[in-house]
């Protein structure tokens, strides 16, 4: 949803009109940092003050201000509290659960939850099935979307740009379950054919031999990752398509000056500058696949055998596996296990949006 | 060799200027063309999805009863009936959410630009947002399940969801709010100062209105999000046949949960109420997207 705010904010700041002489705490003076504290005065000094023989360089307190400013303090350190509490929650939930598992939790593929006297849950399995859709997902979609975010910048008519933009975000307001009632019903079965010959041609290939589904159901991963890729293309493409968009005028004029072709100017200045911005639109975009929940769960063919490590295998991964386990919730150990693979999802996700957020941070101070 | 002794009038060194090579041209064609394919690409699933929604979904949402009936006591191979229930739901769900995500999220925009800039909490602020944004719904899910539900001991209800789907919300009103006050001009700003408005007071009756409808837009478009999520609703809602007035207590349908129930259902009636809810629920997008653009464009800031 937001994962295109993170450009759109550069951009707006870049548009954030009397930067230089904004007064006290006022906008655009926020990344700077060094132009307002704590200790700003809050309000105009009225003239009422120094006629009551008060200094003049006294700031007026009035309630007013203090309340509503508290309000805003508050605001923010609750969404700081929120995610702490997120953690906190979650690892309270799942801790018990942990202690009464009987297998290890990352070791093992067993999820056998339905008795809470005898629990026995791992996620190795799951993890397998998570990451595999979600880099396939990633493998397809990065080139797609470095083209798309390219076609948009420095390709498509002016004109034509915006309305083109727009329609790759459409994408991105399409909801999930939707995508996978599309992914199982429509596209699955169109893609059984290719997965048929992939598997007939390239089957030695242990990434295309038979998993542990059978192939003409089209639950497997293969189907998933096409389905997540057209998911996360809007993601990539809208963050790509920013930063591209911020390659400086010089640079291109000067390649283009030099008798460099189109393909040239954008290879030699729009790429290297936009690089960092690109691989940390692909981590947002990973990391918005690896928590997929709906499309999946829909998708994937469910199976209680080992996955063969192939793209033809069903299974669930973290997510969708909590999804199906939501019925299951009718005790505190059993939520638990749970929510004790939806901790390590938690973790998963915060790392690579972390890692996504530090690789953007980094390219904007040193560009 | 020969004509190269002969020819007196060829010039010493080679033209400065000479024109792109085949090879160059070749590999310039070819990248325009991939880059255009990759546009294509994009286009037709989206297509595809929605001419897939629209082709089997349109017949039954053409039903008046759609609109109009739950499913209450249906049998799963009876083809009436509708999804009001889940259309109730849905709305309500949402507009609980907004209620309850707006004051939150406009609060914390006008400390990120008003008082926070540049201080450490609001850096981590910002960062937590940006964390926030990127967590999946399902952990929103299991977060309100752990906290709400198994914790203080409420029930499954569709403020349950309500609650989930706020902290998927809360990220999309904060960043709007953000980018919308920063470009409310300060000259607005300076001009309340200077006539001896309190701070506070400047924000509340100059600032804010100034942003307010960037900040409704952004709101729309944020609840056309979340009113699809499907996974918060399936660990903390519940589905319920018939309508459920009241969004705090008992089973409540939305269309995502009528989805994931019917998909279930292999009879004809089940295949039209999956896909006629998936319309309607498209339907629905489209007019908050669309309602969102207008008043975007109809109360923009002018520069």
């Amino acid at each position: 949803m937001s994962d295109s705010t993170l450009a759109d904010r550069s951009a707006s700041a870049k548009e954030t009109p009397g930067r230089a002489r904004a007064p006290h705490g006022a906008p655009g003076s926020s990344r700077g940092g060094a132009a307002s504290s704590p200790d700003t005065p809050e309000g105009p000094i009225s003239t009422a003050n120094t006629a009551q023989g008060e200094p003049a360089s006294t700031p007026v307190r009035r309630p007013g201000d203090r309340v509503f400013r508290g309000t805003a303090v508050g605001a923010g350190a609750f969404i700081v509290v929120l995610i702490a509490a997120i953690g906190l929650f979650l690892l309270l939930q799942a801790v018990p659960a942990l202690r009464a598992n009987q297998v290890g939790f990352l070791t093992s593929g067993v999820w056998n939850t339905t008795d809470p006297n005898s629990l026995q849950f791992g996620i190795l399995h799951l993890l397998w099935v998570t990451v595999a859709t979600s880099v396939l997902a990633l493998a397809l979609a990065m080139p797609v979307s470095l083209g798309i975010a390219l076609f948009l910048t420095h390709y498509a008519p002016r004109r034509l740009a915006r309305p083109f933009a727009y329609v790759v975000d459409l994408l991105a307001a399409v909801p999930s379950i939707i995508f996978g009632l599309w992914g199982i019903k429509v596209l699955g079965p169109t893609l059984v054919p290719v997965a048929e010959w992939l598997n007939r041609n390239l089957g030695f290939v242990p990434l295309f031999a038979q998993g542990n589904v059978s192939i003409s159901g089209a639950g497997n991963v293969l189907t998933a990752g096409v389905v997540l890729a057209v998911m996360i293309l809007p993601v990539i493409t809208a963050v790509s398509r920013e930063v591209f968009e911020r390659t400086p005028k010089e640079h291109i004029e000067g390649a283009l000056a030099l008798g460099a072709t189109k393909w040239e100017m954008v290879r030699t200045t729009v790429i290297p500058f936009g690089k960092a911005g690109y691989v940390s639109a692909s981590m947002l975009g990973l990391g918005r696949a690896l928590g997929e929940t709906v499309a999946l769960y829909l998708i994937l063919s469910g199976t209680g055998a080992a996955p063969k490590l192939s793209f033809f295998d069903g299974g669930a991964t973290i997510a969708s596996k909590i999804a199906l386990g939501a019925g299951e919730f009718n005790n505190e150990l059993t939520a638990g296990a749970y929510i004790a693979a939806g901790l390590v999802l938690f973790a998963l996700t915060f790392a690579v949006n972390a890692l996504a957020r530090a690789i953007v941070a980094r390219k904007k101070v040193s560009a | 060799m020969t004509t190269a002794t002969t020819d007196l009038h060829r010039p010493a060194t080679g033209p400065a200027f000479q024109g792109v090579g085949l090879g160059r041209k070749v590999k310039n064609a070819v990248a325009t063309t991939l880059v255009a394919l990759a546009f294509l690409v994009a286009v037709v699933p989206l297509v595809w999805v929605l001419w897939s929604v629209l082709e089997k979904g349109l017949q039954p949402v053409l039903h008046a009863d759609w609109w109009t009936h739950s499913l209450y006591g249906l049998r799963p191979y009876d083809d009436r009936g509708g999804a009001y229930h889940a259309i109730y739901g849905t709305v309500v769900q949402a507009l609980s959410t907004a209620v309850l995500s707006v004051p939150v999220g406009v609060m914390v925009g006008v400390y990120l630009v008003e008082y926070g800039a540049g201080t450490r909490l609001a850096r981590v602020t910002t960062f937590m947002v940006d964390i926030l944004t990127g967590v999946p719904s399902i952990v929103a899910g299991l977060f309100v399940y752990a906290l709400w539900i198994s914790i203080l001991g409420f029930g499954r209800s569709g403020f349950a969801v309500s609650l989930s789907l706020l902290l998927l919300m809360i990220p999309v009103v904060i960043r709007t709010t953000e980018e919308m006050l920063r470009i409310v001009p300060n000259e607005l700003r300076e001009a309340s100062y200077a006539l001896g408005v309190p701070k506070w007071k400047t924000i509340v009756k100059i600032v804010l209105p100034t942003a307010m409808s960037g900040i409704v837009t952004g709101v729309m478009l944020g609840l056309a999000r979340v009113m699809g999520e499907t996974a918060p609703a399936l660990i903390v809602g519940a589905y319920a046949s018939s309508i459920n007035l009241n969004v705090f207590d008992g089973n409540q349908a939305n269309l995502p949960l009528l989805m994931n129930d019917q998909f279930a259902n292999p009879e004809t009636a089940g295949f039209n109420r999956t896909w006629g809810a998936a319309m309607t629920l498209v339907l629905i997008i489209m007019l908050f997207n669309l309602l969102a653009t207008v008043i975007s464009r109809l109360s923009a800031i002018k520069k």
